[in-house]
């Protein structure tokens, strides 16, 4: 007699289930009769590295550098994507040259951006 | 012999005939002593003497405490293996208070002990066990890397000791003993406390005249 194919699932899933069942109500048996949980304030600190955490969590960052990004994605990132379309200029259909057109527009929002926030005023 | 234990004459002739008996105790010992994981810092030079006995020369993983953690979390033992400044004391205190229960203390090298070479200085602290219960001094400056595996091996003979249950049980199995110690903090001119009477117990000194 052959046993149910489905049954070595079933034994898989026993076994999948009691391997760390079994060690989680050994540590619950263990702090039951033997070992007294000795919870603290430091000990239940959320930061651990010796050093108080100090202030809140949840605060504003100033981000500070998204105009180097918006930069880097004119200057370097579109020449990147420009040089290829140029190539391929002649024998564009016209759904890809509304793309780039596209992609140019939303670079140049961000160009006009930066210009206007004096980024590309030279420093002196 | 305590009632419960079995005769040793009679558990090594059974340990002849292939029957190996134990008790809860020896069996929950023999697996803490073999599997310590000390807590990963180093404060000066003594911690490079503790990078040679982890690293494969000296390996410390023959004892079982190769796993050095980064979190006090899942650290067991602290290796306070340097100068201890009064600016890092608070520090210590604090990861040896984060460290789950039972924790140890090696106190490494003649500064971790008493400042050492330093301890005429203002910044230093004379000696950890001064704000932690230490289980182990190891002497020197720095001590060899042997010197730490035998501080380590003094350690396991220690967690093996212990007992589970009675009077003298261990101190993370005994309620009443805390497993946090005061942290101190810098006043106008030390730390203060400069010392926790609870845990320091220094030698009276009785002089002759």
């Amino acid at each position: 007699m052959t046993p149910n194919p489905y049954l070595f699932i079933v034994i898989f899933v026993a076994v999948a289930l009691a391997f760390p069942l079994l060690p989680l109500g050994l540590a619950w048996l263990w702090r039951r009769f033997f070992q007294p949980p000795k919870p603290g304030v430091q000990k239940n600190a959320i930061y651990e590295c010796g050093v108080e955490s100090i202030g809140e969590a949840q605060i504003q960052f100033r981000s500070q550098y998204y105009l180097y990004a918006i930069i880097f994605l004119i200057f370097d990132v579109e020449a990147i994507f420009l040089v290829p379309f140029a190539v391929a200029f002649t024998g564009l259909p016209v759904g890809a040259f509304i793309a780039i057109l596209v992609f140019l527009l939303l670079l140049i929002e961000g160009l006009v951006w930066a210009w206007g926030k004096g980024c590309l005023n030279w420093a002196r | 012999m305590s009632e419960g234990q079995i005769d040793e004459a009679l558990r090594s002739e059974l340990q002849r005939q292939g029957v190996w008996v134990t008790s809860m105790q020896e069996l929950y010992n023999w697996g803490r002593k073999n599997s310590i994981w000390p807590l990963q810092f180093g404060l000066a030079c003594c911690a490079i003497e503790m990078i040679a006995t982890a690293a494969s020369r000296y390996d410390i993983a023959r004892f079982g405490g190769e796993i050095f953690r980064p979190s006090p979390r899942q650290a067991d033992l602290m290796i306070v293996a340097g100068t201890v400044t009064k600016k890092m004391a608070p520090q210590i205190v604090r990861l040896y208070n984060q460290m789950p229960d039972p924790k140890y203390v090696i106190s490494m090298g003649a500064c971790a002990i008493s400042g050492g070479p330093f301890k005429q200085g203002y910044n230093v602290l004379k000696g950890i066990d001064r704000y932690i219960p230490v289980d182990v001094y190891i002497p020197g400056c720095p001590p060899r890397p042997e010197a730490l595996l035998h501080a380590f091996m003094e350690l396991q003979r220690k967690i093996d000791s212990q007992k589970l249950t009675g009077a003298g049980k261990a101190e993370h199995l005994d309620a009443k003993q805390p497993s946090e110690f005061p942290v101190p903090a810098f006043g106008e001119h030390d730390l203060q406390p400069p010392a926790n009477p609870d845990v320091y117990h220094p030698p009276v000194l009785e002089r002759q005249s």
